[in-house]
């Protein structure tokens, strides 16, 4: 007989180390599974977290990987603040990406230092856009965002894919479903000679002070917070609900529609169907695994960058399987998952009779079974 | 350890390392010749990805402990390819697959950084001096197939499951028309586009509505085998595509047109192991052995059979071609006069419709 029983009181500093705590566990539990794949167990290890880092391109590469994610999970904290579950950021990075290689595509003859910020804010209006119909459906049509942010990322793919196969097709593609390559004018600047890190790392990074000042520094923020934790005190402050919904999505989405942006002008440089393998979800696990907090999110995006990369690496260098990254990340936050349950609750075992001295109805026996 | 014992430490390892790259450089004779593969797909997929990973099997089979082969799967074709890419080139891959369309870009970009390793993308159009391209000839395989589905249709509706409208897939289509039109001009194509390589369930519905529709023999340019389990069970014919599919539906399974990629992989090692590769486009056939119909439905009739195998040896032997004039476009123009052939430089650029086909190429 197992049960949990609420702590009177959470630790606030447990709460900080839970994601030091899953992040060993997951390492611990790592080194189980290598010596059961018959890997040696710490070269394994070094393979997957170091190896990809080990010198300046692949830091750099570390950063091309975390800026999409980075800036959706950034973007994304703010809503979940407020307890807006914008599930969305995928859709809304796509409509960005979407929108400033429309934009890129019909400046590509232009030369000039003013095409690529109009390409970029094309993007971001594109992600706001589309984080912008969901906000208008809450406030105005009580819809449930989650559905309607959730559903809107498939609409999104589908308009891109018609976008890529129709009318943004490289007309001297042989109809492969591509752009043309952007001009250079529209290209996101490197950072590093050599590699591909580009100006949206600095950008992702400067959105993360953005981020953090707005929401400890200004009255806004704190709007954004008290209305998170109770939506009743807020309207009784005399908040105004809706402008700050309204606010918080299209952040949000703007953040994501940046992100998407930053992908066809950075390392990419045209648009083809895969702008994103998902960054749009794995910020959502970033945004909690950072406990909405920018530093936090920071790390956590540069944590899910290196396993990517790592998975790459131990297929390449220990011939492991791709299948590997899936486990560790869901392992992640299983970790999380339960030290937050542990540092909420505690087990009993044997509960005390003193607990269950009302007659046991057998459906009570039931649950705590 | 003192400071500057570490640092003495760090630089001798740091100058170790760097001379084991050299050696590594001038040994590689003796050394085993690094492959690397860049798949889009899981090997699992029974498809494309799982065909050339197959390839990759016969290589090592073939050369045994003379290479060392090494795979990445399910690589997405966005920012990531080229990263993993690169990291094949950086750690000491000379000789690197990528086997995608979407992968052409990326190659090209990280075959500009090696200029020593060689690289060879499957189904694109952009080459450099260490970045040649590969593709199969799958028409000639898709000929066939329509020839034995023009003798087994009884509704006269051949259906086509297409992916995307590029110069590969319509040319395949045409190539099946041009069977029909030779054999069974009474038969009629329908396509249905997909919009996709790898969609079991959108392919499963577009092979229900052209059943809905009569079609009694599917044909498909897509890699699930989605379509063939449908018709076994509504009890028609189907092509299979990219592998054997006749597992899948055993009784519906006329014949697959397998692309084996191992006899291409194997040449080409075997080239950069003498010195003698050279960038080029290399176009693969049944001649080649890279286009295979590895058996036919028993159910087929024996004179059906020996015909599509005599098909089978003259296109080996280029005495059949299913490009060759006369051909008609669409609008009834003469295209190919009659003594003369598509060549591939055509083919790799066609964008209509021969003859015979009532749609319209998808703009």
């Amino acid at each position: 007989m197992i049960k949990l029983e609420p702590r009177g009181e959470r630790s606030a500093t447990m709460a900080y180390l839970s994601p030091v705590l899953a992040a060993l566990l997951t390492m611990l539990t790592g080194l189980l599974l290598f010596t059961l794949l018959n890997v040696d167990p710490v070269e394994a290890l070094i393979t997957i977290l170091y190896v990809p880092i080990s010198d300046t391109h692949g830091i750099a590469e570390l950063c091309v990987k975390t800026a999409p994610i980075l800036l959706c999970a950034i973007g994304l904290s703010v809503v979940f603040k407020a307890k807006i579950w914008n599930i969305g950021a995928e859709g809304q990075l796509l409509m960005g990406g979407l929108f400033g290689s429309y934009i890129a595509l019909q400046l590509i003859e232009a030369e000039g230092f003013w095409v690529l910020p109009i390409v970029l804010i094309a993007g971001i209006l594109g992600g706001m856009f589309w984080a912008g119909i969901a906000a208008i459906l809450k406030v105005r049509f009580h819809t449930n965002e989650i559905l309607t942010t959730i559903m809107m990322n498939y609409i999104a793919l589908n308009i891109l894919l018609w976008a890529v196969h129709g009318p943004l097709k490289d007309p001297e593609g042989f109809n492969f479903p591509e752009s043309a390559l952007f001009g250079d004018s529209a290209l996101l600047p490197v950072l590093i000679e050599g590699t591909r890190v580009h100006f949206g790392m600095a950008l992702a990074l400067l959105a993360v002070v953005a981020v953090w000042v707005l929401m400890s520094r200004s009255f806004y923020g704190f709007q954004i917070k008290v209305m998170g934790m109770d939506a009743g005190a807020a309207r009784l402050s005399g908040f105004k609900e809706k402008r700050l919904t309204y606010f918080a999505l299209l952040l949000s989405g703007g953040l994501a529609g940046l992100a998407g942006v930053g992908e066809v002008t950075g390392p990419i440089g045209q648009l083809i169907p895969q702008i994103s393998p998902g960054y749009g979800y794995a910020a959502i696990i970033v945004a909690f695994l950072g406990r909405l907090h920018p530093l936090g999110i920071l790390l956590a995006s540069l944590l899910m960058a290196l396993l990517y990369m790592g998975g790459e690496m131990a297929q390449i260098s220990l011939g492991l399987p791709l299948a590997l990254t899936g486990l560790f990340q869901g392992m992640l936050l299983f970790y999380l998952l339960a030290c937050d349950v542990l540092i909420s609750f505690r087990i009993r075992l044997n509960p005390r009779k003193v607990k269950t001295s009302a007659p046991l109805t057998p459906l009570a026996s039931e649950t705590r079974g | 350890m003192k400071r500057r014992q570490f640092n003495k430490l760090v630089t001798g390892l740091a100058a170790g390392v760097c001379l084991s790259a050299l050696s590594t450089l001038s040994a590689q004779a003796a050394d085993p010749l690094k492959v690397g593969f860049v798949y889009v797909g899981p090997i699992g997929d029974h498809g494309w990805s799982y065909q050339h990973d197959q390839g990759r099997k016969s290589v090592e089979a073939e050369f045994g402990d003379k290479v060392q082969t090494t795979y990445v799967e399910n690589v997405a074709e966005g920012a990531d390819a080229q990263r993993v890419i690169y990291n094949l080139a950086k750690t000491g891959h000379n000789l690197i697959f990528t086997t995608s369309f979407g992968f052409m870009n990326p190659t090209l970009k990280v075959a500009k950084q090696f200029p020593n390793v060689v690289f060879e993308h499957a189904t694109g159009y952009k080459m450099a001096k260490n970045l040649g391209t590969y593709i199969s000839k799958t028409f000639e395989g898709r000929y066939v197939a329509g020839y034995v589905a023009s003798q087994v249709t009884r509704s006269n509706k051949i259906g086509y499951i297409a992916s995307f409208p590029i110069p590969e897939v319509i040319r395949d289509i045409n190539a099946v028309q041009l069977a029909l039109n030779k054999y069974n001009p009474a038969a009629e194509l329908k396509v249905i586009w997909v919009n996709s390589w790898f969609d079991p369930g959108k392919e499963a519905d577009a092979a229900n509505a052209m059943m809905d529709q009569g079609v009694d023999v599917i044909l498909q340019h897509t890699d699930s085998p989605a379509a063939m389990q449908a018709a076994e069970r509504r009890g028609i014919y189907a092509v299979g595509q990219a592998s054997d599919m006749s597992s899948f539906g055993p009784n519906a399974h006329l014949l697959s047109v397998v692309d084996e990629w191992g006899p291409h992989y194997i040449r080409t090692v075997k080239a950069v192991m003498d010195g003698t590769w050279e960038a080029k486009a290399n176009v693969e056939g049944m001649k080649e052995g890279s286009i295979v119909i590895p058996g036919f439905n028993e159910s087929i009739p024996a004179d059906v059979v020996a015909h599509a195998k005599e098909l089978i040896a003259g296109i080996k032997d280029g005495s059949v071609y299913p490009f060759a004039g006369p051909i008609k476009n669409q609008a009834g123009e003469l295209v190919v006069a009659e003594g003369e052939r598509l060549n591939y430089e055509d083919l790799e650029k066609m964008n209509w419709y021969v003859e015979g086909i009532t749609s319209e190429i998808p703009k």
